[in-house]
């Protein structure tokens, strides 16, 4: 008979292979269908700068840019992805030089234990590229889907702000 | 090393300077390794699973169906665990509360609802999950009590016991309460709920336990103590002390939940002895609701005072949860008598055992709480008397300590007063509460208090002079985000007179010099009082050094006629002799330097004070006049701490402490349903925090105070006393605004309507 645990079982089983280019380089293996593309990151490619804070997209640790955009890895299954560009935290920096975002976030001291920092600064960065957010409040706004415990917030706005008024003048 | 970022190194002192963390650029890198994050090799996972019943015993569990599945290596559970240390006290931890500590898998007996009952391990995270729901658990049930306000009539004293010496008992009634409270013209009463709350540090909990064979393990864990982890361990599992080394590099968020080891722990090593493989167990966000808690607290107080605002007497009383197995306490009813001196006292803390899992301290603990209803009641006080809040503590200001008749060793706490309300404009408010307006919204200013303790424990730090000729200072103690490493760098440059790149200071590894849990705001006049004390034997060895060599010009030198500058010892008679550290090393065969020192509190010469840090915070709200909808607008809180090593860093612990103060007042509750004796709310969507559009304007002011009596630094840490005043201010700010006064935690719009 099958049943959805007979069926379930035989899924497991189930591998494909996955190429993707992550921060610039293409990476190809099996990998199982159930799998988030969080933990493909983090327990299968030991790229662990993007952050698991709840695994349910409640709280932004997770965000990465893939192609463009900032999602949330552990709501997007890694196969869903195939053929995609995805740029992690690890990828930011470019040759060891900072990311001016990251260096403002060092300046203003935009965080404390660091664990949302990734998720910041990638959400960040995504949001900045979609153009939407203009004022300090569109961007409370706009960045209020990446929490932060340790209450780093007004020098997480003010880091972004920094940035944001420089690209705002180019 | 990678770039960092250009910093004034040559400037001195380093302490007082607003230096970047130095850990920086591996945060905002995604290099930075967490406890969760050290990929060994043939590594297994571990899922917890919890009970679902609240109290009763365990039947049965069925693993078939789970242990069917491919890639799962078994299930661990009371029937089947290995033999453990049969003795609580095994358990027993730096910060355990008098009763006995929880013993995961101790028997079938479940003693709370999400209790961890057992552990499946298989090859994959995925695999894990999956078959840890295919675990069929059968119980018996029975009765149980979750609920703090239905069972306050069970309220009885708390037990004495060692850990509670950090958390003394409420201090003795003065003069006759009754009688001064019925005579006092004045009076203000109140009745303060607050809920459970949980840390929920952003970093889950996760232990990676590599086996290393002969029961030698190395453990990187999420905690705030790796020896008090080290002591447990091998505790439990009878292993060697010096065969268990915790490791915690960079910790994702505590706030309080890493003073304990989390079962987490447990479970990674008895796997990890159990399969001798790698172990990593991680707990998911809603197993982060199943250890320790901010217990939910009811407070009663009782303050009179006289025609002009003498506060005369003071009645503050509280009744806490704790569980059934372990009276957790904290300081909720100390703090009144510390900050007004009343003539007539009494003050009571009781505690309800219910069946739930122990409180543990968070953030503030007791003084969030506590202060909360004295600066609320403070405020009726005020208004009852037409006096402005602000005045009417001016007019109560405490000299000294009442509540033990001590001095303060500093008190600040006036600056505090003038400078933050000058800097938040405190004299624009209007008296009447609903008389300011912006628009739609009423507008309304609140003020409060905030004190806590300023603590000292022991510590040990282990410094070096290497053969390069710079330094290099360790201690076991972790940086939780509060910027450990870079103060605790700064304080050993200053000391031997190094710039900020010769210093390089390790930490967060049990096998490095002794430290206390980190907690309390005690940290650094703990660990860097440690420091200072190992770089000035260093210093004294260095003079030993030079004094053995061949024509020695320090040959009459005492220790206080040298200094250490430039990466040199200096004489102060004659500053042309000098010799270097790298001289030095060389002189010394080219072996390095070393020693290793404890920091102790002079506890002869600190008996005779009151030591605390102490707060005032101003906060402006916007209040929706048709929805109710709350907006702290504008807040600043001014603060007297001692001496500050690094304003930027401390600025950030404040500014997380008004953070912290907005969720509380306004957001964050877990809440049960008694019925089921079970927390209703366990993820962080509906679990509240603020987000960044909730937060607007936070300034913060470190006022000038030294004090040369607290510990060597002058130090009294800023971790806690962000949080202290402003959730009462907030409340205080809503009266203001509204002309209703909610005394129960967290406020919310449907309150205000
Ligand atoms: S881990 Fe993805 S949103 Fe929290
Ligand atoms: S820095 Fe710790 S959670 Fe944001």
């Amino acid at each position: 008979m099958h049943t959805y645990e007979s069926g379930l079982k035989e899924e497991m089983q189930h591998q494909s292979e996955l190429s993707m280019t992550i921060n610039g380089v293409p990476k190809s293996r099996t990998v199982k269908p159930w799998v988030s593309l969080l933990d493909y990151l983090r327990e299968y490619l030991d790229l662990t700068g993007t952050k698991k804070g709840c695994d349910h997209g409640q709280c932004g640790a997770c965000t990465v840019i893939c192609d463009g955009k900032r999602i949330l890895s552990c709501l997007t299954l890694a196969v869903m992805k195939e053929g995609s560009e995805i740029t992690t935290i690890e990828g930011i920096a470019k040759d060891g030089e900072l990311h001016p975002l990251q260096q403002a976030f060092i300046d203003h001291d935009a965080f404390q234990c660091g664990y949302c920092t990734p998720g910041q600064i990638c959400s960040a960065i995504g949001m900045i590229a979609e153009g939407k957010a203009k004022t300090r409040s569109e961007v409370k706004e706009l960045m209020s889907g990446n929490l932060c415990r340790c209450g780093a917030n007004t020098n997480i706005i003010d880091a972004i702000m920094d940035v944001q008024k420089g690209a705002g003048n180019e | 090393m990678p770039p960092m970022e250009q910093q004034k190194l040559s400037g001195r002192p380093l302490v007082g300077q607003a230096i970047s963390r130095l850990e920086g650029y591996e945060k905002v890198t995604g290099a930075a390794r967490y406890s969760g994050e050290f990929n060994v090799k043939d590594l297994l996972y571990g899922y917890v699973i919890n009970s679902t019943i609240t109290k009763g015993k365990i039947i049965s569990i069925d693993t078939s169906k789970a242990e069917a599945i491919p890639g799962v290596i078994t299930v661990f559970h009371h029937g089947n665990r290995p033999s453990l240390a049969w003795f609580s006290m095994q358990y027993a931890d730096m910060d355990a509360p008098p009763g006995t500590p929880f013993r995961p898998l101790q028997n079938g007996e479940v003693k709370y609802n999400g209790q961890p009952i057992a552990l499946l391990v298989a090859d994959s995270f995925e695999t894990a999950r999956y078959a840890a729901t295919l675990v069929k658990v059968v119980y018996t049930t029975e009765e149980f009590q979750t609920d703090l306000i239905g069972n306050m009539a069970k309220a009885r004293a708390p037990k004495g016991g060692l850990a509670t010496f950090l958390k003394p008992p409420p201090p003795k009634p003065f003069g006759d309460f009754e009688k001064a409270f019925e005579a006092a013209p004045f009076k203000a009463t109140g009745k303060f709920i607050h809920g459970t709350e949980h840390h929920n540090p952003m970093e889950l909990f996760t232990t990676t336990t590599v086996y290393n064979g002969k029961g030698k393990l190395t453990i990187y864990d999420k905690t705030q103590g790796t020896v008090n982890c080290q002591l447990y361990v091998a505790n439990v599992f009878g292993l060697h002390f010096k065969d268990v080394r915790v490791i915690s590099p960079y910790v994702g968020g505590a706030f309080g939940s890493g003073l304990r080891p989390q079962h987490q722990l447990f479970f990674s090593v008895m796997a990890a002895l159990e399969l001798k493989r790698n172990v990593r167990v991680t707990l998911d966000r809603h197993q982060m609701f199943t250890f320790g808690h901010r217990p939910p607290t009811v407070q009663f107080t009782r303050f009179g005072a006289t025609v002009d605002g003498k506060v005369t007497a003071l009645n503050h009383e509280a009744i806490a949860e704790t569980s059934r197995f372990e009276d957790y306490t904290e300081v909720v009813v100390n703090w009144a008598h510390m900050l007004y001196p009343a003539q007539n006292t009494l003050f009571k803390y009781n505690l309800v055992p219910l069946d739930v899992f122990s409180p543990l301290d968070m953030r503030a603990p007791g003084g969030s709480t506590g202060l909360h209803a004295i600066e609320s009641t403070m405020d009726e006080l005020a208004y009852q008397l037409k006096i402005d809040p602000l005045e009417l503590r001016l007019i109560n200001y405490a000299e000294r300590d009442e509540s033990t008749d001590r001095p303060y060793s500093s008190k600040e706490l006036r600056k505090c007063y003038l400078q933050g309300a000058e800097q938040f404009g405190w004299n624009k408010r209007s008296p009447e509460p609903r008389s300011m307006r912006n628009g739609h919204k009423l507008v309304g200013y609140g003020m409060a208090t905030g004190i806590w303790e300023a603590m000292q424990l022991p510590a040990r730090a282990a410094a070096s002079i290497t053969t390069e000729g710079k330094l290099k200072v360790n201690s076991a103690v972790t940086d939780i985000g509060t910027g450990t490493l870079t103060v605790m760098s700064q304080i050993a440059a200053d000391e031997m007179g190094l710039p900020l790149e010769d210093v390089s200071f390790t930490y967060g590894d049990s096998k490095m010099a002794f430290a206390p849990i980190q907690g309390g705001s005690f940290t650094i006049s703990s660990v860097g009082s440690a420091v200072k004390a190992a770089c000035n034997a260093l210093k004294k060895k260095i003079l030993k050094k030079a004094k053995t060599m061949d024509n020695s010009p320090f040959k009459s030198h005492k220790i206080d006629e040298v200094v250490f500058a430039d990466r040199k010892m200096i004489s102060i008679a004659n500053p042309s002799v000098f010799i270097s550290y790298s001289d030095i090393i060389a002189a010394n065969d080219h072996k390095v330097i070393k020693s290793v020192n404890f920091a102790m509190p002079k506890a002869l010469k600190l008996k005779k004070y009151s030591r605390a840090a102490h707060s005032a915070s101003f906060v402006e709200v916007e209040v929706d006049e048709e929805l109710g909808t709350i907006n702290v607008t504008r807040a600043v809180t001014a603060v007297a701490a001692g001496k500050i090593i690094n304003p930027k860093t401390a600025k950030s612990q404040i500014l997380g402490g008004m953070v912290w103060s907005i969720s509380k007042a306004l957001r964050e509750e877990t809440i049960s349903d008694h019925r089921f004796g079970k927390y209703m709310n366990m993820n962080i969507a509906e679990y509240h925090i603020p987000v960044h559009a909730d937060i607007h304007d936070l300034d913060v002011i470190f006022v000038e105070e030294q004090d040369d009596i607290v510990n060597e630094l002058g130090t009294k840490g800023v971790g806690e006393i962000g949080l202290a005043a402003m959730p009462s201010a907030i409340a205080n700010a809503i009266y203001h605004a509204t002309g209703k006064r909610i005394n129960q935690f967290p406020i919310h719009f449907d309150q205000l309507l």
